[in-house]
C-alpha cells in the first residue's frame, strides 16, 4: 500500500518536472522581470502566459487600474521599478515624451520569432512597442427590448437617441442609455470619440494650438448632452464598471462600452435572461459622417529604459513568448481581439472588427494630447449640467489647455 | 480668564527648547525642507519642447505625426535640470490666480454679477470658493455639535457612558474614504437614501450626485459627521476638568442650566475651543477625500483636489502647477488662522 503511494508521488513528481520542461523553450536563466499593467481579464491572461516561460528569472507583476498614475514616476527612477509596462496608444505618449522606454529592434531580431510585423509599433523607424490586442468602444444592445418595441439596431447616434426616447416613452426603462461619463478621463474620452466622429481636429495642423472651439465641437457637446439626458442622472459619477453594473441590473437597453469588457458582460455571472439578450454591434456614426464616433486602441508592451540590459532581455523574451502564443489566443479567444497570429474572431469581437472595417481612427498619439484630454475632462462638465453654453465650455477647454501646454513648453 | 496650562507656566524656556528639539528637527527635515523644495519648483516650468515630424506605424496603419525630439531635449535638460525659470508665471496663469483674465473680465463685463460669474468659472477660484464654503459651514457646526454631544454625554449616567462614547467616535475611526463611499452608495439614485428621497419629493429625476448644490450639501454634511467626534473627544476631556465648586455655587444661586454653561463651563474650556477651531480649520481647508469618495470631481473641486489632479489625472504630470497650488494653500491656511493665532499670542503676552 505504502509503496504504491510512493510510486504515485514519484510519477506525479516526474510529471511535474516534465510538465515544466515544456516551457523550457524560453530558457531564461537570469534577470528579473517586473511588469506594470492595467487590470482587465485579457491582460491577466497575457501576463500569466508570459509568466509560464519565466524560467529561473524573478517574476513580479502589478495589475492596477491606476496604472497611468504610477507609470511615469516609476519608470523615471533609475533603476526603474518596472522592467516592462503594458501601454496603449495614449499611455505610450508620456513615456515617449520623457524618454523612458527603449527601442526594441535588436531584441525583436534576436527573440521575436512568431511576432507579426503588423504587431510592431514603430516610431521614426524604431520599434518602441509590440502590440498584442486591439480595443475600441462600441454599441451594446438588448435584443429583447428592441424587438418588443420594433426598433431596428441603431447605426448612428441620432438613431440611438430616437431609440432611447422610444424606450423611455414605452415606460419600460427610465434611463435606457448608458456610457462612461464620469467627469475626468472617461468623459473626455467620450468627447474625443464624438468629436472624431464629427470629423473634428484637435489642433491646428502641425502645431500644438488647440482648435476645438468650432461648429463641430458645439455639435459634439450637444450630442453628448442629448445622450446624457437619456442616461441615469448620476452619469457624471459613472465609469465603465458602474455602467456595466447598470446593464447587468437590466436598467439599460443601449450602451457604449469598451470591447474588452464584453467578456465580463457575457459570462455566466448575473441574470441569464439579460446575458442572453445582450448583443454587440459596431460603433455608431454621428451627424452623417462615415467614420465611427470611436477611436481604435492597441495594447502592447514597452520596456523601461532605466533598467539593465539583462533584465530587458529576460523581460522581452517572456513577453514575446506571450505575444506570439497561438495556444493562448485559441484558449482566450473570448477575452479580446488579439492581434496575434492564429486568432479566430468570435462573436465578442464584432465591435472591434466592425470599427476597423468602418475605418475608425486610432486615438491621436500626439505629445500634447494628454493635456487636451485632461482639460476636456474637467471643463465640459458645467455644460452638461446646464450651467454654461457650449461655446463657453469649449473656450474654457482651450484656455485651460493653453495654460498647461505653456507650462509644459508645448506653446 | 482661561486657566493657564501648567506646562507653560512651569517649564523654563531652556528646558522647553531641549524638550522640543527632536520634534523640531524632524519637522524641519520632513515638513520644512519639502515645503522649500516645493516652493522652488513652483517657480519653474518645463523647457520648450523640441518636436519633430516622424512616421508612426501601428496595427491600424502608418501616419506622419510629431514626437518630442529626445536628443535635443536631453541636452537642454542636462544643462538646466530644474527647467525654465518662470518666476510667478505659473501663479498668475489662467489655471491659478488668472490676473490677466480677471482684468479682462473686469473691462468686458457689464454688471458685477456677470463679472463674478466669469471669475468663479476659473478653476482656481472655483476650487477656492468650494474650499471656503466647506470650511465656513463645517467648522462652526463641528464645534457646536461636538460641544452639545460632550455636554449631553457628560450628563448621562456613568454606566452607559462607555459604549455611548465609543459609538460617538465611530465616524472618526472609519477611514474617510470608506465613510464617504458608504454614504455615496446610500445616496445613489437606487440607494436607500437616494430612492427614498425621490419618493418623498415625488421626482424620479432627483439625484443628489448630479446637482451641484446637493453634492455640496452632501459633502458638507459628511464633513460635519466625520469631524464632530474629534471636537467631542477634546471637549469631553475638558469638561472633566471643570471645577465643581463654582457650579454648585451657581446652582444654589438659582442659575439655570444654560446660565451655568454660558458663564462657568464655556469660559473654563475656552482655550480648548480655540484649539479645536484651529485644528478643524486647518483640516477642513485641505478637504480632499470626500471629493474622491463621492466621485464629486464634476461638481466640487477643492484646492487639494487641484493639486492631486495636476499630479495624477493627466498623463503629463504638471509639477509646476501642483507646486504653485500647494504654496497658495499654505498661504491660504496662514491667512485663515491668522486672527486666531494673533489673539492667542496677545492673550499669552497679557498672561505673562
Amino acid at each position: 500500500m505504502r509503496e504504491t503511494n510512493m510510486k504515485k508521488i514519484l510519477i506525479s513528481l516526474l510529471f511535474l518536472l516534465f510538465g515544466t520542461s515544456a516551457y523550457a523553450d524560453c530558457n531564461i536563466k537570469s534577470g528579473s522581470i517586473n511588469i506594470l499593467a492595467n487590470d482587465f481579464p485579457a491582460l491577466r491572461t497575457f501576463v500569466e502566459t508570459a509568466k509560464g516561460c519565466k524560467g529561473s528569472a524573478d517574476f513580479k507583476v502589478t495589475h492596477s487600474s491606476e496604472h497611468n498614475k504610477i507609470a511615469v514616476p516609476a519608470l523615471t527612477a533609475n533603476p526603474s521599478e518596472f522592467s516592462a509596462r503594458i501601454a496603449a496608444n495614449s499611455s505610450i505618449v508620456p513615456l515617449m515624451n520623457q524618454d523612458l522606454i527603449r527601442p526594441l529592434d535588436d531584441l525583436v531580431k534576436k527573440y521575436g520569432k512568431g511576432i507579426q510585423d503588423s504587431q510592431l509599433i514603430t516610431i521614426d523607424g524604431k520599434i518602441m512597442a509590440v502590440a498584442f490586442m486591439a480595443n475600441t468602444q462600441h454599441l451594446y444592445y438588448r435584443e429583447d427590448v428592441l424587438k418588443e418595441l420594433g426598433i431596428a439596431v441603431p447605426k448612428t447616434y441620432e438613431e440611438v437617441v430616437a431609440a432611447s426616447e422610444k424606450i423611455r416613452a414605452s415606460g419600460k426603462m427610465q434611463y435606457p442609455y448608458a456610457a462612461a461619463y464620469k467627469a475626468g478621463w472617461n468623459l473626455a474620452e467620450e468627447f474625443v470619440n464624438m468629436y472624431i466622429g464629427h470629423g473634428g481636429e484637435f489642433f491646428k495642423a502641425g502645431t500644438a494650438q488647440p482648435s476645438i472651439n468650432n461648429a463641430k465641437g458645439v455639435a459634439t457637446l450637444n450630442m453628448l448632452k442629448k445622450l446624457a439626458g437619456l442616461s441615469n442622472p448620476d452619469y457624471l459619477t459613472h465609469d465603465s464598471e458602474a455602467i456595466k453594473v447598470e446593464w447587468e441590473s437590466g436598467n439599460v437597453a443601449l450602451m457604449t462600452l469598451w470591447a474588452s469588457r464584453s467578456g465580463t458582460l457575457l459570462d455566466d455571472d448575473g441574470d441569464a435572461k439579460i446575458t442572453a439578450a445582450t448583443k454587440l454591434t459596431g460603433p455608431a456614426t454621428v451627424a452623417g459622417g462615415n467614420i465611427p464616433a470611436a477611436t481604435l486602441w492597441w495594447d502592447g508592451f514597452t520596456l523601461a529604459k532605466n533598467r539593465s540590459d539583462a533584465d530587458a532581455e529576460a523581460t522581452f523574451r517572456a513577453l514575446a513568448h506571450a505575444a506570439a502564443n497561438k495556444k493562448m489566443v485559441a484558449d482566450a479567444a473570448d477575452q479580446a481581439v488579439w492581434l496575434i497570429e492564429g486568432f479566430k474572431p468570435g462573436p465578442k469581437s464584432i465591435g472591434v472588427i466592425e470599427a476597423v472595417k468602418m475605418k475608425a481612427k486610432p486615438y491621436p498619439m500626439l505629445p500634447q494630447m494628454g493635456l487636451m484630454h485632461g482639460a476636456l475632462g474637467s471643463e465640459i462638465v458645467e455644460f452638461l449640467q446646464g450651467k454654461e453654453s457650449a461655446e463657453q465650455a469649449l473656450k474654457d477647454v482651450e484656455a485651460a489647455y493653453m495654460s498647461k501646454a505653456k507650462e509644459q513648453g508645448f506653446l | 480668564m482661561g486657566i493657564k496650562s501648567p506646562l507653560i507656566t512651569l517649564m523654563p524656556n531652556k528646558t522647553f527648547f531641549w524638550f522640543f528639539l527632536p520634534t523640531g528637527l524632524a519637522m524641519i527635515l520632513f515638513i520644512g525642507l519639502p515645503i522649500i523644495s516645493t516652493g522652488i519648483q513652483s517657480f519653474y516650468a518645463q523647457h520648450d519642447q523640441v518636436v519633430k515630424e516622424v512616421k508612426k506605424c501601428d496595427p491600424f496603419g502608418c501616419t506622419v505625426s510629431i514626437v518630442v525630439d529626445q536628443e535635443k531635449t536631453s541636452k537642454i535638460r542636462e544643462e538646466k535640470p530644474l527647467g525654465k525659470f518662470n518666476g510667478f508665471g505659473t501663479y498668475v496663469d489662467r489655471n491659478h490666480l488668472a490676473i490677466e483674465e480677471i482684468g479682462k473680465f473686469w473691462n468686458e463685463t457689464n454688471s458685477f454679477g456677470e463679472f463674478v460669474d466669469q471669475v468663479t468659472n476659473l478653476p482656481f477660484y472655483k476650487a477656492l470658493i468650494f474650499t471656503l464654503t466647506y470650511c465656513l459651514f463645517v467648522t462652526p457646526n463641528v464645534l457646536l455639535l461636538g460641544f452639545i454631544i460632550a455636554l449631553s454625554l457628560n450628563a448621562v449616567t456613568r454606566r452607559i457612558r462607555g459604549p455611548l462614547i465609543f459609538g460617538t467616535i465611530l465616524p472618526m475611526i472609519v477611514t474617510p474614504l470608506v465613510g464617504s463611499l458608504v454614504l455615496f452608495w446610500m445616496i445613489d439614485a437606487e440607494g436607500i437614501i437616494g430612492a427614498n428621497l425621490q419618493m418623498l419629493m415625488d421626482d424620479p429625476y432627483l439625484s443628489l450626485k448630479s446637482s451641484k448644490t446637493l453634492t455640496w450639501i452632501t459633502i458638507i454634511i459628511y464633513g460635519i459627521w466625520h469631524h464632530s467626534p474629534f471636537a467631542f473627544v477634546v471637549f469631553y476631556a475638558a469638561l472633566q476638568t471643570v471645577p465643581q465648586e463654582p457650579v454648585e455655587a451657581a446652582i444654589i444661586d438659582g442659575a439655570s442650566r444654560w446660565q451655568r454653561v454660558r458663564h462657568i463651563v464655556l469660559p473654563h474650556i475656552y482655550p480648548v475651543v480655540t484649539f479645536v477651531a484651529l485644528i478643524s480649520l486647518m483640516d477642513n481647508f485641505r478637504v480632499f477625500e470626500p471629493i474622491i469618495g463621492f466621485s464629486a470631481e464634476g461638481s466640487a473641486q477643492s484646492l487639494s483636489w487641484l493639486i492631486y489632479d495636476n499630479l495624477v489625472n493627466e498623463e503629463v504630470i504638471l509639477f509646476g502647477s501642483a507646486a504653485a497650488t500647494s504654496m497658495m494653500t499654505i498661504v491660504g491656511i496662514a491667512i485663515l488662522l491668522a486672527p486666531v493665532l494673533i489673539r492667542t499670542w496677545k492673550e499669552f503676552r497679557t498672561a505673562r
